[in-house]
């Protein structure tokens, strides 16, 4: 039985915790503490991380990590300052490498 | 070039024979894999992106409705009144293995079965906007689940897909034309070896000849 998580700044992901998902608040700069989190995470009982993707482009290498794992998914959502596009542009980049280049959002 | 690295014996010969064989059904096992995967993953990465708009348009809508919310009541108010959620939700994940990789699938309970039990608070000091923001991002939720398990599938489909082709392309343009080079340069010098024992056999013929009748031709 795993459970859900929420990562990114208090502003954006509060309304979460009310459906019942358990979050976790990363003030801006505290990329560390952030990654700590991340990794105490993923190697818990979590199965699914959001996470906004103002974070997730400071923790990039972390993420990587858990690319080619099972579990957790690591999945992007806009925080409540607007969408960046690296959720959008992370799905290409896994077209551009399966197939080379991309060809079907390009 | 590669050839001076094998032995010019038989043995050496079947060995580079028998690699050949298995490089190529290799090869063709590994073309088909890459050809079916690439096509799961086509129609798989189309719903990722889909569900991602979706679900990246629901959350901004909810997240507007929150900053409406968040404007109607004070900040004391909005943390206590969502500090201790009534809900719960558990993931349960299992796998499905489509050609030989391991994607998640996603099933989900929560712990209570009322559906207004996200609604963690009384609404006597709450703003009704924060009610509908509630409500509008547990419209978005399922979604987003339903993305995490597309997405992982499709960053794990493509990691594989990359490997695949990788294989294939390494079988193609290397393996199989080096042991193909391999087999020619050894058969050419077997070959060779075979007329050089003939010629000299022939002219230790002659030799013999000469020494026992000096008899010439």
């Amino acid at each position: 039985m795993f459970k859900i998580a929420v990562m990114g700044d208090y502003d954006s992901i509060y309304g979460f915790s009310a459906l019942g998902l358990t979050i976790f608040p990363v003030k801006d700069g505290e990329t560390e503490k952030a990654a700590r989190t991340l990794r105490t995470l993923a190697d818990g009982e979590y199965g699914i991380i959001y996470m906004t993707e103002k974070l997730a482009a400071s923790l990039g290498k972390e993420i990587d990590r858990y690319k080619e794992r099972i579990l957790p998914a690591i999945i992007l959502i806009p925080g409540v300052s607007g969408n960046t596009g690296s959720g959008v542009r992370a799905v290409r980049k896994s077209v551009e490498q399966a197939v080379g280049s991309d060809i079907l959002f390009g | 070039m590669a050839a001076s690295q094998v032995n010019a014996t038989r043995m050496e010969l079947t060995r580079q024979k028998k690699k050949l064989v298995t490089a190529e059904k290799g090869h063709r096992l590994l073309k088909d894999k890459r050809d079916e995967l690439m096509r799961q993953f086509m129609d798989l990465v189309r719903e990722n992106m889909e569900l991602r708009k979706k679900v990246e348009k629901g959350i901004q809508n909810a997240n507007r409705n929150f900053v409406l919310a968040k404007a109607g009541m004070s900040e004391e108010a909005l943390r206590t009144a969502l500090m201790t959620p009534k809900q719960e939700v558990y993931l349960k994940s299992g796998k499905k293995n489509v050609m030989s990789v391991d994607i998640p699938v996603f099933d989900w309970t929560t712990r209570t079965s009322d559906k207004n039990d996200i609604y963690s608070y009384g609404y006597a000091f709450t703003s009704s906007d924060l009610d509908g923001a509630v409500y509008s991002l547990s419209e978005v939720f399922p979604d987003m689940l339903k993305l995490a398990e597309v997405e992982k599938s499709c960053q794990l489909m493509a990691s594989e897909i990359e490997k695949t082709r990788r294989r294939v392309n390494a079988l193609e343009h290397v393996i199989i034309p080096e042991t193909r080079e391999h087999i020619r340069y050894i058969s050419n010098k077997l070959d060779e070896n075979e007329r050089s024992t003939q010629v000299r056999l022939m002219k230790v013929k002659d030799m013999v000849l000469q020494d026992a009748h000096h008899y010439q031709e």
